[in-house]
This record gives C-alpha cells, structure tokens and sequence, in this order.
C-alpha cells in the first residue's frame, strides 16, 4: 500500500513522458488523460473519499438538512409542550428562539444537541453556522493557497531582483500587527465592498475572507518558493527547457506537481486556521453580526460554559476538528493522485 | 482496513473528551436561577467604622489584644501575604496619571486622600482629623470654601512628617494644564488651597459649590508627597526621568509601602512601618496580580483558593453561580456600580442623510413618537435578563441612579406587559405587515449596538426576541469596545456618534453628586457634528420640562432640595424614555471566606480599607 | 557568498525602513483611543482627555509623529508607554525572560517531538501510530488554544489542583522556587506544545514521504544498506531541509509571545503585553514590539536563506 514502493519512473523520466505525450496526441493507443489517471488513482485513495463523503455531508446537512430539522424541532417542541415561535419558522427564526425553562439542557430528544445558555437548540444554531463557517473556511484557504503559491513559484524560479521584491513583501506581511490591521482594513474598505456587492452579507463575506486569506499567504509562499528554487535546478527541467517549453508551463505543470505536499498540508492547516480566525473577526466585531453563530464563535461562546455545559463547545469543536480531518485526507489523496511518480 | 480502525479510534476520541470535560467542575446543568440571597450578606465588621473616627486609631489600637486575648485559640497569626487578583493589570502608580480604575486601586494601597468613602456612601477620615461640616463650622454657610483640619504626627513612609504643603502641592500639580491629570475636573473648581496652620487646609471655590467634598475625597483625591513630586508639575510629569520613576513608585502614608512593581502585571507592597497604626497591620506583603480573565479569577479565589481576593466578576449568571456555590468564598458588592441602559435616538440615523445622519435637525422616523419609546420599554424582559444573564451580578431597575441611596427614585415602574405594548402600537396606528409593524410605509426595523461582551450579546439577542413579539424587528451590531468608546471623531462606530437607532452601554455618576450626570441629558449637550460630537448628549434627548428642572437643580445649595430635584430629574427622563434603564450592575468582587474586611463600594475603591484587612480562621 | 550575506544586509535595511513606515502609519490610522475607558465618565470630560492626548504627543500629524519616532529610535530611546508613562524598553526587557522561558521551551519541546513522530509516521505511513498521529495533531489545529487551555485549567487546576491558574513571577531561588517554576509553567507549556507539534509533525511526515519514493532511496537500498541506515542517514538529512527552514522561520514567533496562551495563564511575556496595548491602543508599545517582531523576521528569513544554501547543495545563490 505504501506509495513509497510505488515510485516508478525518476521525476525526469516521468515529465518527459507527459511531454512526449502531448506531443505525439493521438498516436498512443489508448489515451489517457491527467485528469483520468487522477481520478482512476483517487478513488482508490479509501481515506480521501472517506474525506469528501464527510464534506459533502456536512455540505448537504447544512444547506438542505435544515428543512427536515426545522419541522422535526417545531414538531417536537410542540409535542412537549414548549413554546413554539411562530408559524412556519424558518432556521433564521429557530436559531433566535429563546426558551429560559431549557436553559444548557444537555441533548435530548428535543434538542438533539442541547441548548445554550439562553435556551437557543445548538443543533440549529450548528446548521445555520456551518453554511457561513464552511463557506469561509474554503474560500479564504483557497485565497491564501493561491496567493502564496502564486508568490512562492515566482519567487522561487525567477530568483533575482524578483524573488528579493517579493519575499521582502512578505517578510512585511510577516511582521504587520494583525489585529490593529484588520481593524484598518475593515474600518476603509466596508461600506464600500457593501455598496459594491449590494448587500451587506454578501459584502461582509468577502471582507473577511479576503481579510482572512490575506493574511495566511506568508508561510506557503516561503515553502513553495523554497521548494521551487531546490527543484528548478533538477534534470528534468532543463530537459524541459530543453524541449522549448515555456517557462509558466515549467512553473505551473512541471515543477508545482511536485511541491504538492507541502502545499496540501499548508492547505489543511489554513481551513481550520480560517475557521477560527473568523471568530476571532467577530470578537474584534469587525465580521459576521453577533447573532451570526458560526462555529468559530460556537466554539469561544461555549467555552465559558466548559463546567457546566461542555457539549456548548465540543459540539462545534468536533464540527471544525471533522472538517480539517476530512481536507487533510482528500488532499493526502489528491497529492498521491496527482503526483507524477505514483503509479496507483 | 486502516481506516476502520482510524473511526473507531475517532469516536472514542470525542467520547472521551466529552468525558473528561463533563466530569470537570459542578454537575453539569446547574439551572441558572436566582443566586442564593447570601452574596448580599456582608461581613459587618469593617461598617462598623462609623464617620466617628476622631478616636479611629486608639480605638483600633485596642481592639487587636482585646480579640486576641478573648478568641485567642481562634484568631490567625498577623502576617503572611495577601493575594488579590486583578483581571486588568495596575500598569501606574500615580493615581492623577491614572489610565483606568485598576491604577486607582494600585495606588490606594499606598495613598491616602483626607477621607474615604465607606459602602454606605458616608465619608470616612483618612489623613483628616474629623470631616467638615457645617455644624462644625468645617463649611462655610454660603458655598464658597471648606475647611479641613489634618490628622497630626502622620508620617510618609520616608520618615518624613506629612503637612498642608503636601495637600496643597496635589491641588498644584493638578491644577497645572500641562500636568494633564485624569483627575484634574476634581481640581478645576478649586480657586485657591492656603495653609492656615501646617495642619489646617482650607479650600476656597471659584463659585458656591453644593459638592464640598468634591476635592481631596476617595481614590480621586489621593495626596501626592511634595518633595517628590515637586519636580513634575507640568510637562515634566511624564517626561522627565527621575519623574517616571516616581509615577511608577510613590511614596505614601497608607498601611502598606512598595516593594517591587512590574507594570501590567505585578504589584508587590510591603508593610509601612512609619504608618500611624502599624503595629495593627496584619498582613506582611500584598501583592495584585493582574492579566486573565474574570472567570478564572473567580476559580482561583472560590475553587482553586490561589488567591484571597479578586475584583470585578463580569461572568455570566450560569458561569459564575456554580463558583460562588463552592463555599470558599463570598462576593462583596456594592450598591451598585452602574446602569445598563438602552439610549434612544431621537435622531435619523438613515445612512441615506450623508453629513446630516444623526444631526439633532433631522428627527427619527417613528422614536420620536412617545408611544414606540414606552412599547419598547414595557416590552422587554428586564427579569430574564437579569435572572438568566447578570444573576449575582445586577438586579433589574427603571431608574438611571441607583446610588447614594437618597437620591434613588422611589416612582418609577417598568413592569412588562407585551398586551399593552402592542396595543400602545396599535392605537398609534402602526399595523402589522407579516411580521413586522408598519405606519406610513415606514416599517419598524432598528438597528441596535453595542459593544463586544459575552453579556451584552446575551442581552441583546433577548431584547431582539422581546422587540419582535410586538412587531419590532431588531439588526444586531457589536463594535470593538476600543472604538465604541472610543472618541475617535473620525469613526462611524463610536457611541457619541450614534450612528444607530438603539445602543446599549453603562454608565453612572461618578461622584454622590450627579450634577454632571444629569447634565448629560440638557439640550445643551446633544452631541452634533458641530460640537464633534463632544456634547455627552448621545441620544439627543432634548426637553424644555428637563432643562427647567435642571437649571433650578444646578442653583441649589441645599442638600435636602438638591436630592428632591435629583429624583425628579431621574423621573422625567425615565417617564419620557429618554433612555431606557436596564439593570443595576453591582460587578461584585469575591473574597476568600479566611479574609476579614472587604466591603463594597460604589465612590471609592474597592481597597480603601485594606489597612484593616486580616486573615480570620 | 560572503557577497551574497552582504548584500543581504544592505537591502535589509530599507526592508526594515519601509516595515517601520507601514507599521506605524497603520497603528496611527487604526480606529482605538487610549482613553477609551473614560470616556463615559463625566469626571473626565472631553477637554481633559484632550489634553492627556496632547501630552502624550498624539496631537500632532502622524507624519511627524513618524520622523520623530525613527530620529529617537536611531538614538536608542523607544519612546514611553501610554500606560505606564514610563519608557517602553524598560517593560520589553522585563516581559522577556518570561516569554523565552514559556514560549521558547514550548517550541524546543515542539521540535524534539514533532520530528521523531514525523518521520515514524512518513516510514510506516496508515500505520497504526501513524493514524492517531494524524488525530492528534488535527485537534492541535482544530481546536483553538483557549478551548485546549480552559480544559487543562479545568481538568488539571480547578478539579485535581495539580498546577495553579495563576503565573507568578516568583524569583525562582532555590529547589522549591524551581519547582514551582516548572508547576506553574506546564499548563502554558503544554498547551503551546500541543498546538505546534501539530503543524511540525505534519511538515515533516510530508517532506519525508516526498523523499522517500525518490531514486536515491531505492539506490541505497538496492546496495543493500539496512532500512535503518537508508531512512536516518539519506532520507532524513535531505527531509530536514524544508523543516530547518521552517523551524528557523518560527523562532521569531517565539519573540511575538502566545498572545492567547501568556493571556490565559496570565503570563506576563511579550505576548499578553501586545495584547493588553493593543487593547488600550499603547502604540509607543505596540510599535516597539511589532517592529522588533520585524527585524527578527527579516533577520531569520535571511538565515533561513543562507542555512537553505549551505544544506542543499543544489541551491546557487545569485
């Protein structure tokens, strides 16, 4: 099982054959793809889909599985005889629903999580959140990785003056005070983003992803670029340079396949790092409104309620903690699938 | 099958942590309900100091044998080390250059003021003999000085003999501008302070006061000793080196010296044995600690019993019952420390306004009509608030004063009663349209702010709740407490600009006298971008009744009356929901059940007597 | 490469120049106020927080509040803290050694633990120690320290009373100043630990599997060298370049202090101090400890660089 065995051709060889396979389209007898071949070696890769199994669940459970929760809830509170808001709530109402007789009640049959400390059902409050949470854990990971791959690369293989430009703009990013930068940012750019993007969620999502992603660049692009200036030295580029290959196919097609790993585990790392730095937005109030529960902020609420109502914080806690898990795994499988070497 | 193995481990992982975390602390689920009554019992030893204190010293003198010979098997040896906990850190010394309320406690350790203030809001002698009045010809009959006698023989912890000149310097070094002292509106009023005899101080007003006591009183008067500081006055009290050393280590007449000090976080003291009554000190060093937060500080004086004392619990009800509960340790609170109130915009704050947004010209919608104010206000749950958020912590109210207890006023009611406010709105003609009321094609939608707390979000989302019952919907905002109170002019967020149309916050006066905190609620005041916003009239309350009650207040001389004019302030302001009170905060301190002395106070530091302070078996 | 070393330091100090102009422009431009805590009390009206504003120099435009700062700074003098009106380098050298002793042994510890499980786990990879490996350093990482920080004080303070919540600087003389230096620290330490084994462990893993499918590794196996020699002698040594690089990269964090940890802990490092001024917005102190954070940056990036050339032969510097 080991993908250490399987190891096959030399980096060399194996770019060389992807060259000379797009070179000569068409007269291999079957052809297969990249993609193909990805995907063929992925689905082998149990724990990767295991990983995007979880992550599609939690992606259906927070965007459709909060229709059947909603009338189970209301049809449940109404059986025991608590109150019920109002006709037809939606999650928006349950997740504001407050019942000081079920004040940190642990799970049950009603609320199948339990409550917080104003009695609201942390299961809806964990469904509403995760859309926002899921949403921003993603994109400003991808933000960053982008960025700091983008940058690295460069850096990395164009050496230089270029390489000098950009890793002093990084050693800034490095050492700029983040909270007091984020409260400038925020303070500058909001009502413009929200008068541009129309509305004020939609505004506010993109100033904290970009704000989050912005500032998590740093560490992938050192890595990447370190990276990219051991590998831009090795046989199979010249043999690429050789070939006439343009130099962003070198960059982006030959080299960054095998910077991969590297760049899948500062991935994982950034989606639980965006998660929870997007809590850390709200409390300097420059995110999401208060009354927006994402997990992040489930998880700091309930922490105070660690003695008397640990679910309060664990419940959300694991949330974040499957969530990384699962990216970790499908990027272990994407790299495997991905890599020019394994022959799965 | 790696991976099956891998899930199984997984959920006994999070199994295991649930485990381990439910079986940490109480049993889980402790309902929140009303704190057990005990916290209000104080201990009755130090209020028996009576303003009396002319014969203080002997007095006390003689009571430590007397207790030791009578309880003897008992009484715990004097000595050891008093720990208090603070969750701000004292980051200086000197009390007039104060940052926050943290450093006037640090420095009351060490300073005396001429008379503090008790937890009945009675005047105390510190480094005065007796306090003035008029009786005793200590206050002259027409307002314009007070004079007071000193205690004699009292002597800095240099050795050197404490005097008026020493008094006298502290008006000087204050009353200079360029010292730029945070106390210094306890100082401008003063015209002149002369030396009758080296122990006789007289201070003379620049108009009648009605607040003689307004200078050299609680932790805002603290005497300074001349010859050290008498360098720094003006500019070079923070510029000048050997004066920055002074800040960061004063000498004082109080029980307890300075021994070593790591600003933002630790204070240590040690006994002063030049104090009058050292021989009645208990403790041999006091250290404040600070950094953390509220909660563990309750832990480590109720649970852990790390330390003997810690101030300021800001914990939710659910958090801090439970550790209170534990038997080590009594809260000691104060009347109270502060209203949290709703302040009202009479103003539009309608972006669309641009310069003119929240302009006291430009009127609101639909808060200015009397019947919106007094929905919102009966419609809210001021129980549930304070059973199920503040619980120890603070006790619903309708008024806007709570302490000194004459001029609370006994006539307000706020009682909820949601009928009545839907009805109230639909007699005024605002009609439901799905779930929200409308009149005019205007809809009741607010906006409401406030700043980031665990315990405003907590109130916050029960006033949302309460407001959309009768048809109010409420958009939450929490701005960084840094700028909400912040005076930054050009920020949209801050509270004297209001750009919204509830916010919440607290606040109090700051003296027994509230002169200048219902002078906050004039017409004068209505904060505008013409005055930057400056006035300290947020919500831009302005009525003719109020400003007439006021003038006549502010020209009072007699205390009986001024108290009369207070409660009818109060009165007016809550009949007209100008704000709308909340809650009556005590924020109390806890105190392990082994330490003897803390009372709560509301105008004077919490350690005001820590001179007295002793550890009891 | 002595060329290169100097060259290095001649672009480092406009580098630092322009973080220094940045810094600060974006600390003065910052919404906060010192005197936030006044501002609602009517004993400490408007005129007088303008004249503590001005005697703290906040009156005049950033711009020359800049020229200013760097001319003072070039003569050794930091300015003095809003808070304490004393000067700012006196409370950096006395939070230091806290910092250095909490955070840095963290780190150490960190490092001696994340390389071992990183290369088992990359040796014997969907092994068993290799699943809970991956476990364990995904709750480092998911779960913010305050959440692993509160459950400790909870479970090892407030139910077992092993160690204490409160940090206190004691001056550790003696054996028993010792140990309840290394009791009131293992909270803290730990929660740190857990925290940064949990990226380094993965870093490693992944940079050893990368090297152990490449040629090389199969050579020297095919010569017939025992697994052991191969996995310590070849793989590892080129496995640890991406790692020292890294691991050169973090120490300047260790400077920045645990903000949340030292905070939780009540720690009196670097980091619960830049947390508190940036709270009270001290910027004399927020400036002086971001801007020392930079200069550490530069420096160890650049030593990063260097240490990068000297352990792959393949990089030329130009």
């Amino acid at each position: 099982m080991s993908e250490a065995n399987q190891a096959m051709d030399t980096p060399a060889k194996a770019n060389l054959t992807t060259q000379a396979q797009q070179l000569t389209t068409g007269v291999a007898v079957k052809p297969r793809t990249l993609v193909g071949d990805a995907w063929r070696r992925f689905r082998k890769h149990r724990l990767a889909m295991a990983g995007v199994i979880i992550l599609v669940f939690f992606t259906l459970a927070v965007s459709l599985g909060s229709v059947p929760y909603q009338s189970y809830l209301v049809g449940q509170l109404a059986t025991s005889g608590m109150p019920v808001p109002q006709e037809n709530p939606d999650l928006r109402v349950l997740i504001d629903h407050l019942d000081f007789l079920n004040l940190l009640v642990a799970p049950n049959s009603v609320h199948l999580l339990g409550t917080d400390d104003l009695g609201r059902d942390l299961l809806a409050r964990s469904l509403y959140g995760g859309r926002v949470s899921l949403l921003v854990g993603l994109v400003a990971m991808l933000i960053s990785i982008v960025l700091g791959t983008v940058i690295g690369a460069v850096a990395g293989f164009f050496g230089g003056t270029i390489d000098q430009v950009l890793m002093r703009i990084t050693d800034l990013f490095l050492s700029l005070p983040a909270v007091p930068l984020i409260l400038l940012t925020v303070y500058l750019f909001r009502d413009p983003v929200i008068k541009a993007m129309g509305s004020p969620e939609a505004g506010i999502f993109i100033i904290v992803v970009v704000v989050v992603g912005g500032l998590a660049w740093m560490q992938t692009a050192r890595i990447v670029r370190a990276t990219f200036l051991s590998l831009k030295e090795k046989e199979f580029v010249e043999a690429a340079t050789c070939l006439g290959v343009g130099k962003v196919a070198i960059m982006f097609k030959h080299i960054l396949p095998n910077a991969l790993g590297p760049i899948i585990v500062a991935a994982t790392l950034g989606v639980g790092n965006a998660i929870i730095t997007e809590s850390t937005l709200s409390f300097l109030g420059v995110g999401f409104p208060p009354d927006t529960p994402t997990w992040g902020r489930l998880v700091t609420d309930g922490s105070q309620y660690l003695s008397v109502a640990p679910w309060l914080a664990l419940v959300p806690g694991a949330l974040i903690f499957l969530t990384v898990l699962s990216i970790n795994f499908l990027g272990d499988g994407l790299r495997d699938a991905l890599d020019p070497r394994s022959r799965l | 099958m790696t991976h099956k193995r891998l899930w199984t481990w997984l959920v006994l992982m999070v199994t295991a942590a649930t485990l381990l975390a439910a079986c940490g602390g109480a049993p889980a689920q402790t309902p929140p309900t009303a704190a057990p009554a005990a916290a209000a019992t104080e201990a009755p030893a130090a209020a028996t100091e009576a303003p009396a204190a002319a014969t203080e010293a002997p007095a006390a003198a003689t009571e430590a044998p007397a207790a030791a010979a009578t309880e003897a098997p008992a009484a715990a040896t004097a000595g050891g080390k008093l720990t208090i906990l603070y969750w701000q850190s004292v980051t200086i010394l000197n009390p007039h250059l104060a940052s926050g309320t943290k450093d006037f406690d640090g420095a009351t350790v060490i300073l005396e003021p001429l008379a503090h203030r008790n937890d009945k809001d009675e005047l105390v002698p510190a480094l005065a003999e007796e306090i003035p009045t008029v009786e005793n010809g200590g206050i002259a009959a027409d307002g314009t000085s007070i004079t007071w006698k000193l205690k004699q023989g009292v002597k800095w912890s240099d050795g050197s003999d404490f005097t008026a000149d020493d008094v006298i310097f502290t008006w000087q070094y204050c009353a200079d501008e360029a010292t730029a002292c945070t106390t210094s509106s306890y100082f401008t009023p003063v015209k002149s302070v002369e030396a009758i005899d080296p122990y006789t101080v007289k201070v003379t007003w620049n108009a009648p006061s009605a607040n003689p006591y307004l200078t050299f009183v609680s932790y805002n008067g603290l005497i300074l000793q001349k010859a050290q500081f008498e360098k720094c006055v003006g500019a070079a009290s923070i510029s000048d080196a050997a004066c920055q050393a002074a800040n960061l280590a004063p000498i004082g007449t109080n029980a307890y010296k300075l021994k070593d000090f790591k600003p933002g976080d630790t204070v240590l003291y040690d006994k002063n044995p030049e104090y009058r009554d050292a021989a009645n000190t208990f403790f041999d060093e006091v250290e404040i600690k600070g950094g953390g937060d509220a909660a563990s500080a309750a832990q480590a004086v109720c649970q852990t019993g790390e330390v003997d004392y810690s101030w300021n619990l800001q914990v939710p009800a659910a958090v801090l019952s439970p550790i209170l509960e534990s038997g080590q340790c009594d809260a000691v609170t104060a009347s109270s420390s502060g209203i949290e109130r709703i302040v009202v915009n009479f103003a539009n704050p309608d972006p669309a306004l641009g310069d003119k947004r929240s302009e006291p010209d430009q009127p609101h919608p639909f808060l200015t009509d009397p019947a919106v104010r007094q929905a919102i206000n009966i419609a809210i749950d001021r129980k549930a608030i304070a059973t199920n958020l503040y619980g120890p912590t603070g006790e619903a109210t309708c008024n806007t004063v709570m302490a000194p207890a004459q001029v609370v006023s006994p006539n307000t009611k706020c009682d909820r009663d949601v009928e009545a406010a839907k009805k109230l709105l639909d007699d005024a003609g605002y009609v439901l349209n799905g779930s929200v009321r409308e009149k005019n094609g205007i809809p009741l939608v607010v906006s409401f702010q406030t700043s980031i707390n665990t315990l405003r979000q907590g109130e916050q989302a029960i006033i949302k709740s309460n407001l959309a019952e009768i048809g109010i919907q409420v958009n939450i905002k929490a701005i960084d407490a840094g700028v909400f109170f912040g005076g930054d002019t050009g920020n949209p967020d801050t509270l004297n600009k209001f750009y919204a149309d509830l916010q919440m916050y607290t606040n109090s006066p700051s003296d027994t006298d509230p002169q200048g905190y219902f002078e906050g609620w004039t017409c004068a005041k209505v904060n505008s971008s013409a005055n930057q916003w400056q006035g300290g009239n947020d919500g831009r309350y302005c009525s003719a009744e109020y400003d007439a009650l006021f003038e006549q207040f502010s020209k009072e001389l007699d205390p009986a009356k001024r108290n009369e004019l207070a409660i009818a302030l109060n009165d007016q302001i809550v009949k007209d929901n100008g704000i709308i009170p909340l809650i009556n905060r005590f924020t109390p301190n806890a105190k392990a059940k082994t330490l003897d002395g803390p009372v709560g106070t509301t105008f004077d530091s919490g350690l005001w007597n820590i001179h007295t302070w002793k550890r009891v078996p | 490469m002595t060329q290169y070393i100097l060259r290095r330091v001649l672009i480092a100090i406009p580098t630092i120049l322009v973080i220094s102009f940045v810094i600060f422009a974006i600390l003065a431009l910052a919404p906060g106020d010192p005197l936030a805590q006044f501002a609602l009390n009517p004993a400490i009206p408007e005129s007088t927080r303008e004249r503590i504003r001005a005697s703290l120099g906040l009156d005049q435009p950033w711009p020359v509040r800049y020229v200013k700062w760097v001319s003072s700074v070039s003569r050794g003098d930091w300015g003095i803290s809003f808070n304490t009106k004393a000067p700012v380098l006196d409370l950096v050298w006395q939070r230091l050694p806290q910092t250095l002793q909490v955070v840095g042994l963290a780190y150490l510890i960190a490092i001696l633990l994340a390389i071992p499980i990183g290369i088992i786990s990359a040796v014997k990879q969907y092994s068993f120690f290799d699943q809970i490996g991956t476990i364990f350093s995904f709750i480092g990482f998911s779960v913010p320290s305050f959440f692993t920080g509160l459950v400790l004080i909870l479970l090892f303070a407030v139910n077992l009373k092993w160690f204490p919540i409160v940090y206190k600087t004691v001056d550790g003389s003696g054996w028993a100043g010792f140990g309840e230096q290394i009791r009131q620290m293992f909270l803290p330490v730990t929660v740190l630990v857990v925290q940064q084994t949990a990226a380094l462990t993965r870093f490693m893993r992944s940079s050893m599997l990368d090297n152990l499918s490449l040629d090389y590794v199969r050579t020297a196996r095919a010569k017939g060298l025992k697994d052991q020699t191969v996995v310590l002698r070849h793989v590892l040594s080129n496995s640890l370049i991406p790692v020292v690089t890294l691991v050169a990269l973090g120490i300047p964090t260790i400077f920045a202090g645990a903000i949340v940890t030292e905070n939780l802990f009540r720690v009196n490092g670097l980091g619960a101090l830049l947390i508190t001024s940036i709270q009270n917005s001290d910027t004399p102190v927020v400036m002086a400890l971001t801007f020392i954070f930079a200069i550490l940056t530069v420096i160890f990036n650049l030593i990063a660089d260097i240490m990068y050339g000297l352990l792959d032969p393949r990089v030329r510097f130009s």
